[in-house]
């Protein structure tokens, strides 16, 4: 069955969809995403949807429930890439991914993520310093 | 008395000619300064010789007939012609009708002991050339439509110019009413500037926007959502005194839009975003420092 690949790098995981999801791909990808960062820890998720051309509203709340999931779980999510018609589509459907941090492309996805997760840390490691 | 209406039409030509010729030129409506005398002279005999040679005696009871194609199609090129010229349908109509006075002028001269057949002649013209005449407004109106239609177009393509402020800001000055076709332009034209510069602002100026109704509100909120699916900012500046009391009054909610009143407070926010900064030089001229 084909499946998305999750790489990590460092704190984050990076999912690039090159191909148009299918509900079921979908649905692999978003307990299988779940479960990787359960497993690595992960900080933040960052996933290109650059190559997708074609999202439905069921994609769009797959996408709003992994931006959920992984908050629950502790982990920043960004969407990058996203195509000015799929924008539309997703706001003509309703959904407007809240919750969901969004970036233009990658580099400024990871800037954002490593800006965030980043302050996050020194601000723990401060509170570790006060104590 | 039996009469080849047609034959007759063709021998009297010139004296039709002339007549309407002169039933044009008396016209009050005449518009010399569209059109010169030469020119109506010329439009005048190409349609007259075109009728004339279409005329025969059994269909100048049959409008509709498919002889009169070349008539109607000189018709149709005159009309339009006139349409984008600016002539207005009462001149363009008076154009067709006063060869129908003429061709009824030079019958009644022609046949003057037989009231019948007159009349059922003038019967026949009539009906004819309010075909004509149908033709001439159909195009005539197709002409001024198909102006309208350019001009709707090339309105829309103006009013949404995406202008590119600063490296990473993008503005789009909004001028006229937002309706639901042109809001799609809108944000299209946007959503692709901002692909295409990766831009991180968009400022949206509805300073030229003259009213805000609960459509043009979510219109614009819609555009917002979209820009930031897209992973950028969106600002919407020039907010009007009045526009803020309907806003308030419609109960629509903005609150989790970035609203600044003008164009230049919300260019000071974007640079405070991109953490640039706008300093006086020594020789206090104004210019822009990276941060």
């Amino acid at each position: 069955m084909d499946r998305i690949p999750i790489l990590r790098m460092g704190q984050f995981l990076l999912v690039t969809i090159q191909i148009d999801l299918y509900d079921r791909l979908a649905v692999n990808l978003e307990s299988d995403l779940v479960q990787m960062v359960s497993k690595t820890g992960a900080r933040g998720v960052l996933i290109d949807i650059s190559a997708l051309t074609i999202v439905d509203s069921f994609m769009g709340r797959i996408l709003g429930n992994i931006g959920n999931m992984s908050k629950i779980m502790d982990a920043e999510t960004v969407v990058v890439g996203m195509q000015p018609a799929v924008a539309i589509t997703l706001i003509e459907l309703g959904l407007e991914l809240q919750g969901v941090s969004t970036a233009l492309n990658v580099e400024k996805g990871m800037l954002y993520l490593q800006e965030k997760i980043g302050n996050q840390i020194e601000a723990a490691d401060d509170e570790d310093g006060v104590e | 008395m039996k009469v080849d209406v047609s034959k007759l039409l063709r021998k009297k030509k010139k004296e039709i000619f002339e007549s309407w010729l002169n039933n044009q030129l008396v016209d009050e409506t005449l518009r010399e300064d569209l059109i010169s005398n030469e020119e109506m002279r010329e439009q005048s005999n190409a349609l007259l010789d075109t009728l004339l040679n279409s005329i025969s005696n059994t269909n100048i009871a049959e409008p509709s007939s498919p002889e009169f194609e070349s008539v109607n199609e000189i018709l149709q090129g005159l009309s339009i012609s006139r349409a984008r010229q600016g002539f207005s349908p009462r001149e363009t109509g008076a154009f067709i009708y006063s060869l129908k006075d003429a061709i009824i002028h030079v019958l009644q001269l022609e046949i003057p002991n037989d009231p019948v057949l007159l009349y059922e002649l003038m019967l026949k013209i009539s009906r004819l050339f309010d075909r004509f005449g149908v033709v001439t407004f159909e195009t005539f109106i197709q002409g001024r439509e198909e102006v309208i239609l350019r001009q709707t177009s090339e309105i829309t393509e103006i009013s949404t110019p995406v202008i590119r402020v600063w490296d990473g800001i993008l503005a789009l000055p909004i001028i006229g009413t937002l309706d639901s076709s042109r809001t799609q332009v809108v944000m299209e034209a946007l959503l692709q500037e901002i692909v295409e510069t990766s831009s991180s602002i968009a400022i949206l100026d509805i300073s030229g926007v003259p009213a805000v109704d609960s459509l043009v509100a979510q219109h614009l909120i819609k555009t917002v959502a979209a820009t930031r699916l897209m992973g950028a900012e969106c600002i919407i500046s020039g907010i009007r005194p009045e526009i803020a009391q309907t806003i308030v009054h419609l109960g629509i909610d903005l609150s989790k839009i970035m609203t600044k009143s003008s164009l230049a407070s919300a260019l000071k926010y974007s640079f405070s975003l991109l953490q640039l900064e706008v300093r006086k030089t020594q020789k206090e001229k104004t210019n822009i420092i990276h941060g």
